[in-house]
């Protein structure tokens, strides 16, 4: 094991399944020479040459196309988009070319290649900088979505990602690429489609994801030292495919289930899981569902306002006390 | 502007008796198997929508005769044409339009997005310019693994105007990929003239500089002129001088689609174009090289016959089973987003 940072664990990723496999190539604005504008990428370039990590132009739309025919063509490209906003410029490759040609073409091409993305708030940019847009990846049939929390699943996730033979879209939190974790050394690859109990409790059961998975956990502890209700957490790592068996498995225990989300209100991945713990799980709930989520807005920017938006860890005790009686 | 002259003789021909045939018979198949559609449409036995390249056939044909056949074809939801001209089977091309098993899609994709991987045809794409950085992909990769493998992106005028359309064009040529861009100018962008919505006169071509390309036009209802600049633009993109931006000049006989008559166009321009009908003018050119009338009739009955017999089957073909619908999402064969 060794302790690295989020962001040095994206650089690991790539660099472990590009030595494993010429086919694995990674393109995107800034990734090659300047390492990533996160510094996720840096070392690639030196260690893999310019054939393998390039640079591209500002075209978000020739980066993904790019991808998708390189994919279709036997290769494992990884692209980035810099930040999740500028996936609106490329929606179309995205939702209409990547997601649907294997269907339409009644299975004649695999398209693998994942699209890393820096997701989310917490970092002052404002609103074209700084949304979670995990859901929108989430509504389009053909996508597999996963957004990790931590440095070793990001490593095994993004080793997974490039392993599967679909699109995967991977979505990196920003505000967290300086943490730090451990880390398996040597190979590690990890399951897309697998969540993960953290904490195990007894009253309640928190499902988050990314940036919200810590501030789940610290939340847990608080409600716990300070208000005696015991929390499960769950980290759902890949919203596509949904592992429902382990959620399932840890709201039938607690009969509560939070989500916490940091994408806006209307169509989160929450209102899913709660749609499905709803038709499926009815008779073992005790309470009902709660969605502690971001609200429906743009997020603004100015250090107090951004941080009243997004679910914090004081938001979801508050939430969780004053509903979980 | 290297507008492609005919001034080759008999005497002096520099495509040939063979090539000419094929050349031919490829722009009769796409235009019988068009007409074709075109009628079972008023049947009602082809459903959906449909975009036909009637009046265009020559630029596909011409192509589809210089392609290897490893190389990469993309193609708009005009593309029954490019993907007639790399060998798909036509029962393929009409059971897909109809809806039915032995679509080349199995009935999932329909008349916009034909694709025949085995021939080389990566697909048809139905979103404006989409397609344009996805064939740039497909040059990339083909650079990268060191195929030799060329890729041909056909698009109409109307893509000129969509920003896919200069972010793929403009990273072809910073990477130097094996790709061929041909803009089929047909005039109209669906139902406005081309004119009205591009400040230039030639909406690829004018804009080659851009790239740093070389600006080429040629008349694209000739199908030895398409033929000898689609021979020069692959070698260059074969032997790794880059990308090539062809726009070739057409027209098309109907409408944009099915719901459209074209009543748009004035009549003496229709008139015009329909006298620069490019496979009679073939036809007549055929003669002129010697190749006899017996020749040419046994080529029109034998195209006649296998889209008849291609119709027949396709005809007879079962809808598809409802048991596709879930299948093919994943690579796993299946459609499961959860456990």
């Amino acid at each position: 094991m060794a302790k690295l940072t989020y962001r040095e664990a994206v650089a690991a990723g790539i660099a472990q399944e590009m030595r494993r496999d010429e086919n694995v190539v990674l393109i995107g604005e800034d990734v090659a020479a300047a390492g990533g504008v996160f510094k996720a990428t840096v070392g690639l370039l030196d260690e893999f040459g310019p054939k393998r990590v390039r640079d591209t132009p500002i075209a978000e739309q020739a980066i993904l196309g790019a991808a998708m025919g390189a994919a279709m063509t036997g290769m494992r490209p990884i692209a980035e988009i810099m930040f999740s906003d500028f996936l609106a410029v490329c929606w179309d490759i995205v939702a209409n070319q990547i997601a649907k040609t294997r269907y339409m073409t009644n299975g004649q091409f695999e398209i693998p290649l994942v699209i890393r993305t820096a997701n989310g708030g917490g970092s002052r940019f404002g609103a074209q900088h700084s949304q979670s847009v995990e859901n929108w990846a989430m509504a389009i049939p053909g996508l597999k979505v996963v957004a990790p929390s931590t440095p070793a699943d990001v490593k095994g996730l993004l080793a997974a990602a490039v392993r599967d033979p679909d699109p995967v879209i991977f979505f990196e939190h920003k505000a967290l690429y300086a943490t730090k974790g451990e880390v398996p050394d040597g190979e590690y690859v990890d399951e897309l489609g697998k969540a993960k109990v953290l904490r195990q409790g007894s009253d309640v059961t928190i499902v988050a994801l990314a940036l919200m998975v810590p501030r789940a956990l610290k939340a847990a502890e608080l409600l716990e030292s300070e208000h005696g209700i015991s929390a499960t957490v769950v980290d759902v790592r890949s919203l596509v495919p949904l592992d429902t068996q382990t959620i399932f498995a840890e709201v039938e225990k607690t009969g509560r289930l939070y989500t916490v989300e940091e994408n806006p209100r209307l169509c989160g991945w929450g209102a899913e899981i709660s749609s499905l713990v709803a038709e499926e799980l009815f008779y073992d709930l005790d309470g009902p569902i709660v969605r502690i989520t971001t609200p429906h807005i743009p997020l603004p920017a100015a250090d107090n306002l951004e941080d009243a938006t997004i679910p914090s860890v004081e938001k979801i005790v508050q939430t969780i006390r004053e509903t979980a009686g | 502007m290297n507008d492609q002259q005919n001034n080759v003789s008999p005497d002096n021909d520099d495509i040939g008796e063979e090539t000419r045939l094929r050349l031919y018979r490829s722009q009769l198949e796409i235009r019988q198997l068009e007409n074709r559609a075109h009628d079972m449409f008023l049947e009602n036995l082809v459903k959906g929508t449909s975009h036909l390249a009637v009046g265009q056939e020559a630029i596909a044909a011409a192509f589809g005769v210089a392609m290897d056949s490893e190389d990469y074809t993309f193609c708009t939801y005009r593309g029954h044409a490019h993907t007639l001209a790399r060998g798909a089977s036509m029962t393929g091309v009409l059971g897909e339009l109809m809806g039915r098993q032995c679509g080349l899609l199995g009935g999932k994709g329909g008349s916009m997005h034909l694709t025949d991987v085995e021939h080389g045809v990566m697909g048809s794409y139905a979103i404006i310019g989409a397609h344009l950085p996805i064939a740039m992909g497909a040059a990339w990769s083909a650079q990268y693994r060191g195929t030799s493998q060329v890729t041909v992106c056909f698009f109409g005028d109307g893509t000129t105007t969509i920003g896919a359309f200069h972010e793929a064009l403009n990273m072809a040529a910073v990477w130097k990929l094996p790709i061929v861009f041909v803009c089929e100018n047909n005039l109209y962008m669906e139902y406005t003239p081309i004119g009205e919505v591009v400040p230039v006169e030639h909406p690829a071509a004018d804009r080659a500089s851009a790239y740093g390309l070389e600006s080429i036009i040629v008349d694209g209802n000739d199908a030895d002129a398409v033929y000898r600049i689609a021979q020069k633009a692959i070698k260059l993109a074969r032997d790794g001088g880059g990308p090539s931006l062809i726009e070739a000049k057409t027209y098309r006989h109907y409408g944009h689609s099915r719901a459209d008559p074209g009543t748009y166009r004035p009549p003496e321009e229709v008139e015009a174009w329909l006298a620069r009908d490019p496979i009679p003018s073939y036809r007549a050119r055929l003669a002129e090289f010697g190749i006899g009338e017996e020749v040419i009739e046994a080529m029109e009955t034998e195209v006649d016959a296998a889209v008849d017999e291609a119709t027949e089957t396709a005809k007879a073909s079962p809808i598809p089973s409802v048991d596709i619908i879930d299948k093919d999402v994943w690579a796993d064969g299946g459609c499961a987003w959860r456990n």
